[in-house]
């Protein structure tokens, strides 16, 4: 089930700051906690099921305790002290803000997951144009260089092959990688220029002067509008409630 | 009627270069005209035909002489099928065009598939692009073309880099175009045989400026002494036997030592996947892989486990794109890179006819340079085994001469040498040993 198949993929991105924006308002544990909730709730509607969820999601994973763990240890102290070693001092305080941290990355960061998830970036870039009216040379660009990204694998690749068929894989790594590196940059860029001659070949070189049209329709419609509104009411009863339960903390302070 | 392109005096000179790539070109198209344009690589056909595409910049890139008119839209197809796809749908990338130029989105769809009827791509709207064959995408990009409505259709050599199946379908396809529309075409290829029943009229690009020719004025296909066969008894340098590469079928094959073996097979047959393997690039999956001791010389592991120094002690690698290749700011540090001799760099690249160029830096060299710079580091250690995987994509008709040349003297040395190509010309002449990969 996807409740989002067929909305505009700007209603995503619009919808992702109406959802997270709120949040970095306050750090407190139950304002994070039920827009956690809500995320983790809507992933299976919209398409990502919690086994993908996790799959997709892991650098977010990773990230969190990341973030946390030096909160706990250097968050400014205050109440019980648990451990007090040189700078180190856990705290009832620190160990609170390094939960509110924790579950705060994993809210703001696990519905990128999900709303970043099946964007065709030609359906992305359609909406950029025709909805928020970026400007089209800008944004085909953009999309057109997306294609070249699935090329750079098969670049480094030969690259890979070719240095150790030339005898020279065997220099330290970190110098193997700087040639790798600034190899792929160099066919990168060569790559887009011979992308940018075969757009101009068609006529892009005369859409800075007189606009062009579109093939595809890229609109918003009610469904765009309902899920907008859905984020926002989301991120809003997860500030209100935290209110009400009295821990919202502005900015982490007080 | 007006003529469609009307050139006068005209010329073109990079900002970057000393001399102009193009001086006192006159040229007249009228429409509906058939043109086929050849000339030597580096006489200015790129340039013109950039020129006539409305691709030369402005005065910042460089100056203009004379003065160009077209009537009418102009589209271009290039060269390399890969970099001209832009979008990542069929119908989007053919509708390209014509949305940059203005045409209303009813209109657009209809000519979509109008274009697409006409270049033979019988695929859906949605159909990714990536899936596609060389011959399908330059056909895609042709369509675009046709879609947009081009009154001036050029080519830009749209064959080199396909295989025979591929150019057929290229050919066909402009066929059809010319008979459908009055479109005029501007084809520039190295190879002209397969276009001249299509062309009304052949022109000549040299240093002396154009000059009108006929077909029977065409370069003629290079003449080239056939392929010896292996003399009975050849023990193979390298042997596999059942190997099972990543890609394909298990294959059982022989090369034959101080033999040219040169391996053929349509595109996706996995042909670079075996010859990755058995120059030891490429983890077998299974089956057997023996080197003779010749090309072992005392190393007793497998190939592919050897280090990277002792590989390229052994065999040297072609790489199709010669630019995966050099990882050097200039010719000469490319060719220190592999080690070997100075004298032996030395040699190769006054043979190579690189030596003017040492200093130059190996990514602005022309196609055909850069090609004979990746053959000459693959010989820098003089390996007894050369693998070349097609390396006559693309090349000039000198270039490609030069190359088999180069491979008959290898060979008359005692290295052995394997092929990758398409090209019947190059099988013919060195073909010693065939292979066809299925």
């Amino acid at each position: 089930m996807n409740l989002l198949a067929g909305i505009n993929p700007v209603t995503r991105i619009l919808a992702l700051i109406l959802l997270t924006t709120p949040l970095l308002l306050s750090v407190d544990i139950v304002s994070a906690a039920v827009a956690l909730g809500f995320t983790l709730l809507a992933a299976p509607l919209c398409g990502v099921s919690w086994g993908r969820l996790l799959r997709r999601g892991w650098p977010i994973l990773m990230a969190a305790p990341l973030a946390a763990v030096p909160m706990a240890l250097y968050g400014r102290p205050e109440g019980e002290t648990y451990l007090h070693f040189l700078l180190i001092h856990v705290t009832d305080n620190s160990l609170q803000l390094a939960a509110a941290i924790f579950v705060r990355v994993l809210a703001v960061g696990l519905p990128v997951v999900v709303l970043s998830a099946d964007v065709d970036p030609t359906d992305l870039g359609d909406g950029l144009a025709q909805v928020l009216r970026l400007p089209a040379r800008f944004v085909l660009g953009a999309v057109a260089a997306t294609r070249l990204v699935t090329l750079f694998r098969d670049d480094l690749d030969s690259m890979r092959r070719a240095r150790r068929a030339r005898g020279i894989a065997d220099q330290g790594r970190i110098r193997h990688f700087l040639t790798l590196a600034f190899g792929l940059l160099v066919l990168s860029l060569r790559r887009g220029t011979k992308l940018a001659t075969a757009m101009e070949a068609r006529g892009f070189n005369r859409v800075a002067e007189h606009g062009r049209t579109w093939a595809r329709e890229s609109t918003l419609s009610g469904r765009d509008g309902v899920v907008m509104s859905v984020c926002l009411v989301a991120s809003v009863a997860a500030i209100g409630i935290a209110v009400a339960v009295g821990s919202f903390r502005f900015l982490g302070v007080a | 009627m007006t003529a469609l392109v009307e050139a006068r005096g005209l010329g073109w000179r990079h900002a970057s270069r000393v001399d102009p790539a193009l001086e006192n070109i006159s040229l007249r198209l009228e429409r509906g005209e058939k043109v086929l344009l050849t000339g030597r690589s580096g006489a200015g056909k790129s340039t013109l035909l950039a020129a006539l595409a409305g691709l030369l910049g402005d005065e910042e890139d460089g100056d203009q002489t004379g003065t160009l008119t077209i009537d009418g839209t102009v589209g271009m197809v290039l060269q390399d099928p890969d970099s001209q796809v832009i979008a990542s749908r069929v119908g989007d990338d053919v509708a390209f065009g014509c949305e940059n130029l203005r045409i209303p989105r009813e209109e657009i769809w209809p000519r979509v598939r109008r274009a697409l009827d006409l270049v033979g791509l019988d695929l859906p709207l949605d159909h990714p692009t990536r899936h596609l064959s060389g011959g399908q995408k330059q056909r895609l990009a042709l369509a675009g073309v046709i879609a947009m409505g081009a009154d001036l259709i050029l080519l830009d050599e749209p064959t080199a880099n396909l295989d025979p199946v591929g150019q057929r379908e290229v050919v066909e396809a402009v066929t059809a175009v010319a008979a459908e529309t009055d479109a005029t075409l501007f084809v520039v290829e190295h190879r002209p045989q397969l276009w001249v029943p299509l062309m009304d009229r052949f022109l000549h690009l040299d240093e002396d400026g154009l000059h009108e020719s006929t077909a029977a004025g065409l370069p003629a296909p290079p003449v080239l002494p056939a392929a010896r066969g292996v003399a009975p008894g050849t023990p193979p340098l390298v042997s596999a036997r059942d190997l099972q590469t990543i890609w394909g079928p298990p294959r059982t094959l022989d090369l034959p030592q101080g033999a040219s073996t040169v391996i053929t097979g349509p595109n996706g047959a996995g042909k670079s996947t075996l010859a990755l393997t058995l120059a030891g690039l490429l983890d077998p999956v299974g089956g057997e892989l023996t080197y003779a001791e010749e090309l072992r010389q005392g190393l007793r592991k497998s190939p592919h486990a050897w280090s990277s120094r002792q590989l390229a002690q052994r065999v040297g690698y072609v790489f199709q794109d010669p630019e995966h290749q050099f990882v050097a700011r200039t010719v000469a540090e490319e060719m220190a890179v592999s080690g070997g001799p100075q004298e032996r760099i030395d040699e190769l690249l006054h043979r190579l006819r690189l030596t003017h160029l040492a200093e130059a830096n190996p990514f602005t060299l022309s196609g055909g340079e850069k090609r004979r710079l990746s053959v000459a580091t693959a010989l820098v250690n003089a390996p007894a085994l050369l693998v070349l995987d097609e390396p006559t994509f693309g090349q000039d008709p000198t270039t490609f001469v030069e190359l088999v040349g180069m491979v008959r003297e290898l060979t008359d040395r005692g290295v052995t040498v394997a092929s990758i190509t398409h090209d019947e010309l190059y099988a013919h002449a060195l073909g010693d040993h065939l292979v066809e990969v299925r």
